[in-house]
């Protein structure tokens, strides 16, 4: 693949910001990741912002929740398109795998960056 | 009576619904009133994933809620009755003679709209039909989640 895979991080309020610069901030990448906040918008207004933030490149969408308006939205827009994929449950840890896994394919970047993310979850003892 | 909450909401089923009044209210169904999301079962799948197992999705169009509202409200399940549109809801109204309460969950921009609230945008079309379905007996409020306070119609139209 030529092109870098752009991670659009698409979540409620200001949730992606924030995941965004702490990618930057503990990475130092700047330019993987995009993020979408659906704050004031109806499904119309949040798939305008959507298109934009992946401007017509290849995409791995990280939506927050694996229901409600981030998600429909993000399903409706990567319908019949091979080179958008889309993760749920959007934490750090699939971020920073991703943001250096740029060079799959879509598919197979959410995949994995799904599994990091799931193996982030834990319940250590204190 | 057993709907707890007539919302319109232009997200539709989305967190606030499910968790946000879902959740304190208890409700056991969300009838999503739209004819759009009534006539694809994709669309309708969609919206299923939304909501957990222990909550049922009812889809309706507009006018098979009007005929099915009785049976939804002798449920003895807390429910809520959703709308994309002010015009789906006002439908519902006048078709039924039932509906009591609305509360204004989320209209956001659109060309033609102007802001009210900060989650609530009408033409003034729309304010007119809710000023309209006020007149008739509705109580009419803006409140996106239960903590905030309900703001009534006379405050923003």
């Amino acid at each position: 693949m030529s092109e870098p895979l752009r991670g659009v991080i698409v979540s409620h309020a200001a949730v992606a910001q924030a995941l965004k610069s702490a990618v930057a901030a503990i990475t130092g990448v700047e330019d993987a990741l995009v993020s979408v906040s659906n704050e004031g918008c109806d499904s119309g207004a949040l798939t305008a912002r959507l298109t934009a933030a992946i401007g017509g490149q290849p995409a791995v969408l990280f939506v927050d929740l694996p229901g409600g308006s981030c998600l429909t939205s993000s399903i409706r827009l990567a319908k019949g398109k091979s080179d958008i994929a889309l993760v749920t449950g959007v934490n750090l840890a699939m971020l920073l795998d991703f943001v250096f896994h740029r060079d799959l394919p879509p598919l197979e970047a959410a995949r994995r960056a799904a599994e990091a993310g799931s193996r982030a979850i834990r319940t250590p003892a204190a | 009576m057993s709907i707890v909450l007539y919302r319109i909401d232009d997200r539709l089923i989305h967190g606030q619904v499910v968790v946000g009044w879902g959740q304190p209210l208890r409700v056991g169904f969300i009838v999503l009133v739209d004819d759009a999301v009534r006539a694809s079962e994709w669309e309708q799948d969609l919206h299923r994933m939304g909501v957990p197992p222990q909550i049922d999705v009812v889809f309706a169009s507009t006018a098979e809620a009007a005929q099915r509202l009785p049976e939804w409200e002798a449920d003895p399940r807390p429910g809520i009755v959703l709308a994309g549109s002010i015009d789906a809801l006002a439908a519902l109204s006048s078709n039924s003679h039932r509906v009591k309460r609305i509360n204004l969950g989320g209209i956001h921009h659109q060309p033609g709209r102007s802001e009210r609230l900060r989650y609530v945008y009408l033409s003034d079309a729309e304010a007119a039909k809710l000023r309209e379905l006020a007149a008739q007996g509705v109580e009419i409020t803006a409140q996106d989640v239960p903590t905030a306070r309900a703001v009534p119609l006379e405050e923003f139209v």
